[in-house]
Parts: C-alpha cells; sequence; structure tokens
C-alpha cells in the first residue's frame, strides 16, 4: 500500500498539547493544570463538573490525565490505554459558531481541513453517576474519532443556564493520527531541537501502563478498597450533612459559608468513585452489587453538586 | 402568485432524524397555508445534516377579505330617542363600520341592528412570519436541546441562520434569535466558508449546488449510489455488499459525497465475517465488498463527505485503512484471547453475571431455559418432530455463555453470534452451534426464524423465561412503555410458533412457564394482542379476519394462519357474504334473548318443529356441520368455508318464513336452541359474525 509522508510535519505529543492549549488562551481562555486527583474523565475535574453549574460565564481550558483502570492492558495493547489524556475546554456559555472556532484549532495543529473526511456524527454523552447528560457529537477525521463535543444540558440533576460547551479532544488518539502510527506507544513525543533525539510515548509512560494494569487487575487489595470507598464515602457524607446547617440563608456568618469546603466534599466523592473503578477492574463487583454502589456514589456527587450550586447562590447573595 | 422557500441552517442534524423532521417541516407548512388559504400549487422539501428546506410554487400572496353579516343588540338598546348609544357605538366598531352603515332588521325576536363586516384578508408574507416560527418550534425531535441563556427554546440543534423567501422578498420571521434574510451557507470545507444570497426560491437548488451542498436527498442518495458502484468497478468481478440502511445513514451524514475504496490484509479475513462486517458496517460506515461467491473481500468502500483529488484521496485512505486495522487488531486480540478459556468453562462464570436482580444470574437463567427447553423438546417428539433432545440441552447450557467474552462485551450487537461461532470454533456439533448462533432471531420483523428446530426451542424457551418471569414480577409493558422489549421477544414466540413447523402451541408454551394462576391469565391476554398483531402485520390479513378466527381460537398458531388465509379466499364470494350477515343475525338474536332471560336448551328437540325451513336449517345444518367438521379436520378450510356459503338459501329461507320468537314459550326456547347449534357448530373456524361486509 502507498504511503503518504506527513509524519514530518507532524507535531510531537508535547507540541500538541502546547498548540492546542495556545490556540485556547488565544481565544480567551483561562489555562488551568490538570487536577492532582485520579478522574475517569476531564468532565469529573472541578474545573468542569462544577464550574458548569450556576449562572457564572467561565472559559477554561485544562489537560487531564484520566485513569480508567479496566481499559489497561499492560502496555501490550497497541491502542488502549490505562491512563490517556485529554484536553479539555469549557465555553459557558458557548459562543455562536462554536464548531468552526473548534475546526480552526484543528487546522492550527496542522490538519488542513481540504485533505481530510470530517464529520460530526451524533453522540450524545451521559453520566448518569453525576446526574450528567449533554447532546452533541463525535468528530470523526478519516473514520477516526478524535474529539467529543458535547452541550451540556444536566448537571448534578439540576438544568443549566446557561448551558456549557464542552470540548474533549483525544491527544493520544490525534497525535496518532498525525504522526500516522499503529501503535499509541510509538508516538513520539519530544524531540530534542539540539540533537533531534526523540523520546516516545512508550519510552515516557510505558512502565506506568505496566505497573498500573499490574495493580488494578493483580495486586490492588479487594477488602482494603472496600474499605477506603466505606471511609471516604463516610467523611463526604458527614460533610454533606453539615452543609444542611451551614449553608442556610439564616447564617449570617458569612464567612463560614465561603469557607465551607464543598471542594473537600467533592474530593472525598472523586475517591468513592476511582475506588470502585479498581474495584470493577478487579473483577471484584458482581453486577448486582454494581447497581448498589453507583447509587452510593451518586448520592455524594449529586448531594456535592447540589452544595455547590447552594453556596454559589448564598454568597452571590452576600456580594449582592 | 410566488414561490416560497424556507430554509433553516443548523449544526449538525442527528442523521437518524433528519427525514422525518424534513417531512414534517414540510407537512406543517402546507397546512399552514393551507388553513390560511394561502396554499400554493406544488411544493418539495430538502435536507442535508446542516439545513432543513421547504419550496412551496405558486403561493397565494394575499388572503381575500371574508365579508360576513353580523347581528348586534336590539334597535331599542342601541338607540335612545334616535340618538346611537354606547352599545351601538360598540357593535359598530367590533364590526369595522361606521354607526351611519349599520342597518335594521327585522327578527321573530323583535327589531334588532346588523352589519356588513368585513375582513380583511392578510398579506402571506405577514401570515407566514407570525405564524411560521410556531409550526418550526412544534417539529418533534427524539431528542432536542436548549443553547441560550435564559432557555428561551428547545430545537435538536442550535440553529444558525434562517432563510425565507417569498418571490424575491425576505419574508423576515424571527426563531430562536434568528431573523430570516436571504444569506444562506455551503459546504463546511469545499465552499469558501462565507455566506451567499439566495437570490429567490428558484434558484435554491442550484445555488447550493455551485456552494457543494446537494439539498435534494434522492440526488445524493443517487449520487452515492452510483459512486458505490463506480469505485467497486476498481476491484475485479466484486460487488459491493447491498444495505439500504446504511445507505440512508451516510445520505443523511453529507452535503457533497464522494466514495472511497480502501483496503485491508487479506489474513484478517480469517476472523469471522460476521465480527469483520460488524466492525466495518455499525462502527465505521463503511460498506463491505464481497467477490462473486459472495465472500468477504479484503476492501471496503468509506462515504465521505468531502471532494476526493490526487492529493487528499491517498491520505484519507491510509488515515481510514489504519482506523480500521487497529479495530480489526482488537477484534483479533478478543478472537485469540477468548478462545483460552472455552464456552464450557464459562458455564460457571455466568453465576457472576445477573439477568435480573430479582430472577437471579445468568447462570440460573441458562437452568430454567434448559428444563423449559427439555420440555418443549419432549413435547415436539411425541407430537412426530425431529429434534435432537441432547443438542438442544448442550444449546441452552451454552447459549449465554458469550456473555463473558470479551468480544461480545466490545460487539455487544453480536451476542449469540459470537457464542455459536465460539461453539463451532471448539468442536461443537453444528445443531448445536447453529441453535446458539441463532438464538436471538427473530429480533425484528425483517429478520428470518431460527433455521433449525433446535434453534427454536432454545429461542422460545429463552423468552418465555424471560416474559414469565418479568411478568411474575409486575414489570409488564404499559402503554408506550415496554423496556424490557417484551412485546418484540413475545412477537419472536408467537413467529416462531406460527412459522417453524414446531408441532406445539402457545398453550404448550404458556404451560412450561408453570405462571400462577392470576400471571397466567395476564400472559394469556398479552400474547392474543400478540397474536392478532402477528396475523394482521405479519400476515397482512384484514382486522375483521383476525377478529373472526382468533374468536374461533388462536392457540394453534399455524392452524389460525390457516384458518385467516382460507377466510380471506372466500370472504369476497356473495353467498359467504349472506351467511355472515346471517350468523350475525343468529348471534344479535341470542345476545337479546340471553339479555331478557330466556331459557336455551341444550339440545333441539325435532318434534316441536313445525316450518319446513327450521326442518331444513335442522338436517341440512346438521348435515354440513358434520362434512365441515371432517375437512377441519384434515384442515381443509377452504373447502370447509365453500360449504359453509352453501348455507345460504337455507339460512334466508329460515329467516324469511320462521319468527324465533314466537309467542309460545316452548317454541320460542326450541328455536333459541336450534340457532345456537348452529352457531355453535359453524364456529370452530372462525366467528363469522365477525366478518364485515366489504363495500
Amino acid at each position: 500500500m502507498p504511503h503518504v509522508e506527513n509524519k514530518k510535519k507532524a507535531l510531537t505529543f508535547q507540541e500538541l498539547l502546547f498548540t492546542l492549549q495556545r490556540f485556547w488562551a488565544e481565544h480567551g481562555c483561562v489555562l488551568q493544570q490538570p487536577y492532582d486527583l485520579e478522574v475517569g474523565a476531564g468532565t469529573m475535574s472541578p474545573d468542569t463538573f462544577l464550574r458548569v453549574l450556576g449562572p457564572k460565564p467561565i472559559s477554561i481550558a485544562y489537560a487531564q490525565p484520566s485513569r480508567r483502570p479496566a481499559d489497561g492492558r499492560y502496555g501490550e495493547n497497541p491502542n488502549r490505554l490505562f491512563r490517556h489524556t485529554q484536553l479539555q475546554v469549557i465555553l459557558k456559555p458557548p459562543p455562536e459558531r462554536v464548531q468552526e472556532l473548534y475546526l480552526e484549532s484543528l487546522v492550527a495543529i496542522g490538519i488542513d481541513l481540504k485533505e481530510h473526511d470530517i464529520k460530526f456524527e451524533e453522540d450524545n454523552w451521559e453520566w448518569p453517576v453525576g446526574g450528567a447528560w449533554g447532546v452533541g457529537w463525535q468528530v470523526m477525521l478519516d473514520g477516526q474519532e478524535i474529539t467529543q463535543f458535547t452541550y451540556f444540558q444536566q448537571c448534578g440533576g439540576m438544568d443549566l443556564d446557561p448551558i456549557s460547551g464542552e470540548i474533549t479532544y483525544g491527544l493520544e488518539r490525534i497525535a496518532q493520527f498525525l504522526q500516522d502510527l499503529d501503535s499509541i506507544y510509538d508516538i513520539v513525543w519530544s524531540r530534542d531541537p539540539m540533537t533531534g533525539t526523540e523520546l516516545t510515548y512508550g519510552d515516557v509512560r510505558l512502565h506506568e501502563e505496566q505497573q498500573f494494569s499490574a495493580y488494578s487487575f493483580d495486586y490492588a487489595d479487594v477488602d482494603k478498597l472496600w474499605e477506603h470507598l466505606r471511609l471516604y464515602e463516610a467523611e463526604c457524607l458527614l460533610l454533606l450533612e453539615r452543609a444542611k446547617t451551614v449553608l442556610t440563608e439564616e447564617n449570617d456568618d458569612a464567612l463560614a459559608v465561603k469557607r465551607f469546603p464543598v471542594m473537600g466534599a467533592y474530593e472525598l466523592a472523586l475517591k468513592c468513585s476511582h475506588t470502585f473503578n479498581l474495584l470493577d477492574a478487579r473483577g471484584a463487583i458482581s453486577v448486582t452489587e454494581r447497581v448498589g454502589v453507583m447509587a452510593r456514589i451518586r448520592t455524594l456527587i449529586v448531594g456535592v453538586a447540589k452544595i455547590y450550586a447552594e453556596q454559589q447562590r448564598l454568597t452571590s447573595l452576600v456580594a449582592a | 402568485m410566488a414561490d416560497f422557500l424556507l430554509e433553516i441552517g443548523l449544526e449538525e442534524v442527528p442523521a437518524r432524524m433528519i427525514a422525518g423532521a424534513q417531512a414534517e417541516l414540510l407537512r406543517r407548512t402546507l397546512a399552514l397555508l393551507e388553513r390560511e388559504q394561502l396554499e400554493g400549487v406544488d411544493a418539495v422539501s430538502y435536507s442535508t445534516p446542516r439545513r432543513l428546506a421547504v419550496l412551496v410554487r405558486g403561493v397565494r400572496e394575499q388572503q381575500a377579505d371574508i365579508t360576513e353579516e353580523v347581528t348586534g343588540p336590539a334597535v331599542k338598546i342601541a338607540f335612545k330617542d334616535g340618538v346611537a348609544t354606547p352599545a351601538a357605538e360598540a357593535f359598530a366598531r367590533k364590526s369595522g363600520v361606521a354607526v351611519a352603515d349599520l342597518r335594521t332588521i327585522t327578527t321573530p325576536k323583535g327589531e334588532y341592528l346588523a352589519a356588513t363586516s368585513v375582513k380583511k384578508g392578510r398579506s402571506a408574507a405577514e401570515v407566514l412570519a407570525s405564524e411560521l416560527p410556531k409550526e418550526i418550534a412544534g417539529i418533534y425531535w427524539a431528542k432536542n436541546m436548549y443553547w441560550r441563556p435564559g432557555k428561551p427554546e428547545r430545537f435538536v440543534r442550535p440553529v444558525l441562520w434562517i432563510v425565507c423567501l417569498l418571490g424575491d422578498a425576505v419574508v423576515p420571521l424571527t426563531f430562536a434569535g434568528k431573523t430570516a434574510g436571504r444569506a444562506s451557507y455551503g459546504h463546511r470545507v469545499l465552499s469558501s466558508g462565507e455566506p451567499f444570497e439566495i437570490v429567490a426560491p428558484e434558484s435554491y437548488l442550484a445555488q447550493l449546488e455551485g456552494e457543494y451542498v446537494i439539498a435534494d436527498v434522492e440526488a445524493r442518495r443517487q449520487k452515492i449510489r452510483k459512486a458505490l458502484d463506480h469505485v467497486t468497478r476498481a476491484v475485479e468481478a466484486a460487488r459491493w455488499r447491498e444495505d439500504e440502511e446504511l445507505v440512508d445513514s451516510v445520505t443523511h451524514l453529507t452535503e457533497w459525497p464522494a466514495v472511497l475504496l480502501g483496503g485491508f490484509e487479506p489474513a484478517y479475513l480469517e476472523l469471522p465475517e460476521e465480527v469483520l462486517v460488524t466492525v466495518m458496517r455499525d462502527h465505521q460506515k463503511y460498506f463491505a465488498v464481497e467477490d462473486a461467491q459472495g465472500k468477504l473481500a479484503p476492501h471496503f468502500l468509506a462515504v465521505l463527505n468531502i471532494a476526493l483529488d490526487e492529493t487528499n484521496e491517498p491520505i484519507i485512505k491510509q488515515g481510514n485503512e489504519r482506523v480500521l486495522r487497529a479495530r480489526f487488531n482488537d477484534a483479533r486480540f478478543f478472537w485469540e484471547f477468548d478462545q483460552r478459556t472455552p464456552l464450557t468453562e464459562r458455564v460457571k462464570l455466568l453465576e457472576n453475571v445477573t439477568f435480573q436482580k430479582d430472577l437471579g444470574s445468568y447462570a440460573t437463567k441458562s437452568e430454567r431455559v434448559r428444563s423449559l427447553a427439555a420440555q418443549l423438546a419432549k413435547i415436539a417428539s411425541s407430537r412426530g418432530a425431529a429434534v435432537d433432545a441432547s443438542a438442544v440441552d448442550e444449546a441452552a447450557t451454552l447459549a449465554k455463555t458469550d456473555l463473558t467474552t470479551e468480544l461480545v462485551k466490545e460487539f455487544t450487537e453480536l451476542q449469540g453470534v459470537i457464542g455459536g461461532l465460539y461453539a463451532k470454533a471448539q468442536g461443537a456439533s453444528a445443531t448445536v452451534a447453529d441453535a446458539i448462533y441463532d438464538q436471538y432471531l427473530p429480533a425484528s420483523a425483517k429478520d428470518s426464524i431460527p433455521r433449525s428446530a433446535e434453534g427454536a426451542l432454545l429461542g422460545l424457551a429463552d423468552r418465555i423465561d424471560t416474559i414469565s418471569g418479568m411478568f411474575a414480577l409486575g414489570m409488564e409493558p404499559t402503554g408506550s412503555k415496554d423496556p424490557f422489549a417484551l412485546r418484540r421477544a413475545a412477537n419472536s414466540v408467537v413467529r416462531i410458533l406460527a412459522e417453524s413447523g414446531l408441532p406445539l402451541t402457545l398453550a404448550d408454551v404458556l404451560g412450561a412457564a408453570q405462571s400462577k394462576p392470576e400471571v397466567a391469565a395476564k400472559l394469556q391476554a398479552f400474547f392474543a394482542e400478540r397474536i392478532e398483531f402477528y396475523l394482521r402485520e405479519g400476515r397482512g390479513q384484514a382486522y375483521d379476519v383476525v377478529k373472526a378466527v382468533v374468536a374461533a381460537g388462536s392457540e394453534d398458531l399455524r392452524d389460525a394462519v390457516a384458518r385467516a388465509e382460507a377466510v380471506t379466499a372466500v370472504r369476497g364470494g356473495e353467498d359467504f357474504i349472506a351467511v355472515s350477515a346471517a350468523f350475525k343475525r343468529m348471534k344479535n338474536i341470542l345476545d337479546q334473548a340471553q339479555a331478557k332471560g330466556e331459557s336455551i336448551p341444550a339440545s333441539v328437540n325435532t318434534s316441536l318443529l313445525s316450518d319446513d325451513s327450521e326442518k331444513a336449517l335442522e338436517s341440512t345444518g346438521g348435515r354440513v356441520a358434520g362434512d365441515v367438521e371432517a375437512l377441519r379436520a384434515k384442515r381443509q378450510y377452504r373447502e370447509a368455508l365453500t360449504q359453509v356459503a352453501s348455507l345460504r338459501p337455507v339460512v334466508n329461507e329460515f329467516f324469511e318464513r320462521v319468527m324465533v320468537m314466537a309467542p309460545e314459550a316452548d317454541i320460542r326456547a326450541n328455536r333459541l336452541a336450534l340457532l345456537a347449534r348452529t352457531v355453535a357448530d359453524f364456529s370452530r373456524i372462525a366467528d363469522f359474525s365477525e366478518i364485515v361486509a366489504q363495500g
């Protein structure tokens, strides 16, 4: 089969990330750092999940390493990862012609739109545990899904107004596409401008894939994981309970309202979610249990979303 | 008269929703024009993923004025001493005339004011601008969204622009914050991306084509089909695998379609064709290519939304081939990985897979299905069917084990099929493997039923277990809600019973399930509906024929089908129509008599028969009933019904000469008994009183 030489002009993995971040910064986005807790998707970072709630506009972009223990393959599958990297862009509210803006970002990373087949195919997003859903598309580039594009409609079981536009780039897939490679591990991560020495994705990350796959499939201690889950859950529930007395209109201690650790409660809920994913990968959750545990985590995450919205409302009342 | 154009520009609309919305927009626009007496000469509609459009030719530009005579207040209230009161003034104002133009009319109630009110017709532009937005807002979407702050409206996707023209003038309607103009947009990539102006409705299609958009759906579909044919010619003796649904889907995903031929390494052809086709079709929307023998060839066809040239073709081809290769690699990995644990070892893994929380795991379900399948196999064998009972048992044991495989987790739509393929690869007999493979057939009305008796038995046992289990939990379908697709499962049970040739009745199947009496009653009613549905929709039988046949019993589906077909064949005959009418009359008389509390003896006393015609009905009727019964036993329903129709002169004569409700109680009772016997004798094939005379 004839091979097309377009590798030379292709961006390295890190250049791809810079370029997209610069693009969105130039279009008014705040660049945030990745969230420093295990999450299954960029959506779960508070910079998305909590910021889409309430009336306050925001444009924000960040790379988010996303862990999905069950997707680990010990580094042996060229297309699947325990941890992949998303570039998450939240536009609240989304500007007019946001799709055109997105396409411009593709041009910025070296994709000549006339040289490819691009389609926006229906793909609606749903995260039942977060009481969240939206409608949108998967963006297909020459048959490869490279981006999820979602208009958030609900979060934490609450209707959103204004809604947010969410653009999630799958960075490994895009890099693999740009560099025309069959394996993620062959992606050129960096190229030393002095020596031309290249480091691949495998050089940088393969050992993580091997070890975390082994941890989540073979080593993770099931009893201890259940115990972790129980402890995180208990503390989160305690905070949710205390929120009932602190986050009220009757409470005239504005500082106490402002300082109430909703974010702390959210982190505990995220810990539960990740622990659940580990248990699931370990094969420790029967399908029957699954429904029950998911309902427990939903209580936490939706509960946090509700107190977050309430805290925002109360602090804006004080400000006004 | 002027031509009218409406184009709604949208962010990409889901392909599955476009055709319905296009038709609805046309329907709503035409209904509005008709309601407002502005109807045009003819109309067409267009769509692409990014637009819905309607073009109506020859729309009236102005509504006619409406002149109406209206009656107002009584003269004595309207005028006091010759001077108009506020009542007169109000009436004049309301009617749009001056007080001086009011007239007086005389009615039986006295003298009243009257006026000739003229309602000025509105211009089409005015009507459309005010009314059309409501029609647009009313379009049904399976899933829609808010996008503007304050959530003023929901629609399938954000509206980007609206073009609305009457003749060459803009109709400035407003919807979703967009005011219509004449600016439209072309293809996202191929056009300049800048808006361009639609000159007039008539030039819409040609102007869009100039911007790389084929708005006519049929033209796009034909372009795709031709390109598929053309491109496939590059492969010797090959053809693309026809797939109407996929053609439809890609038609609604493109504005300027082109077809690309790609290839994959022939080594992948070692994977089951079912897996390869599912990857290509369902995951990548590619058409499969086959050789002259219908065998899969190592090629695929992708329908693109771009014009191909020498520069981009190799790039796009390479991209699509790489994606497919990755998918095939995954499938091959799963195929090989799964084989390490044969299905027989997976039986115990089913204990960890929940079927339904109150109905246990798939392991317990499989045990129930085994037992049900064994019972049904035994009944079928006892009636002479050739059934391999041990194959049925083996298939039922392994049927659900593929749920634990990686390949089914990846391609859930292939459950059953994968199990059958693994069973075959792992040395199960063809009978067992095929039964597993076919267990979910028919999944839709288009599917065929399982190929073998063993597959049919497995399919029946699996479904009746699910249906009776769900009913026992009170989870039966209600109204439009059927979350567990039990109606579809029941439809499949009915079809298998009617079409598989297995000598089984619905009673056998429901009996095997051993439901509690109250659940059994619900199941009976539920299946009665499905049977009528099958006879109507699956067999094309008329509503009244179905009612008539089902009234005579539908436990034996194959028999019910044969009876329905026989009734349909003879129902047009004059004799049959007359006899049906007579039966209806007999039934009415009997119903009324019963309602009045008349006694109806169980047998006819011939000594009480006096008139020749009633003697004839008794004797000829009895003889014909014997003949009909003999034919019925041989399932010669056409012949039996011809016999029934031959009763026409006898029943006609009877009703002409005899008054059933005679004054003498004993004669009356005896005649009712004769009618009851006649109705009973002749209602075993169908209840003819249900047949509606066709006019």
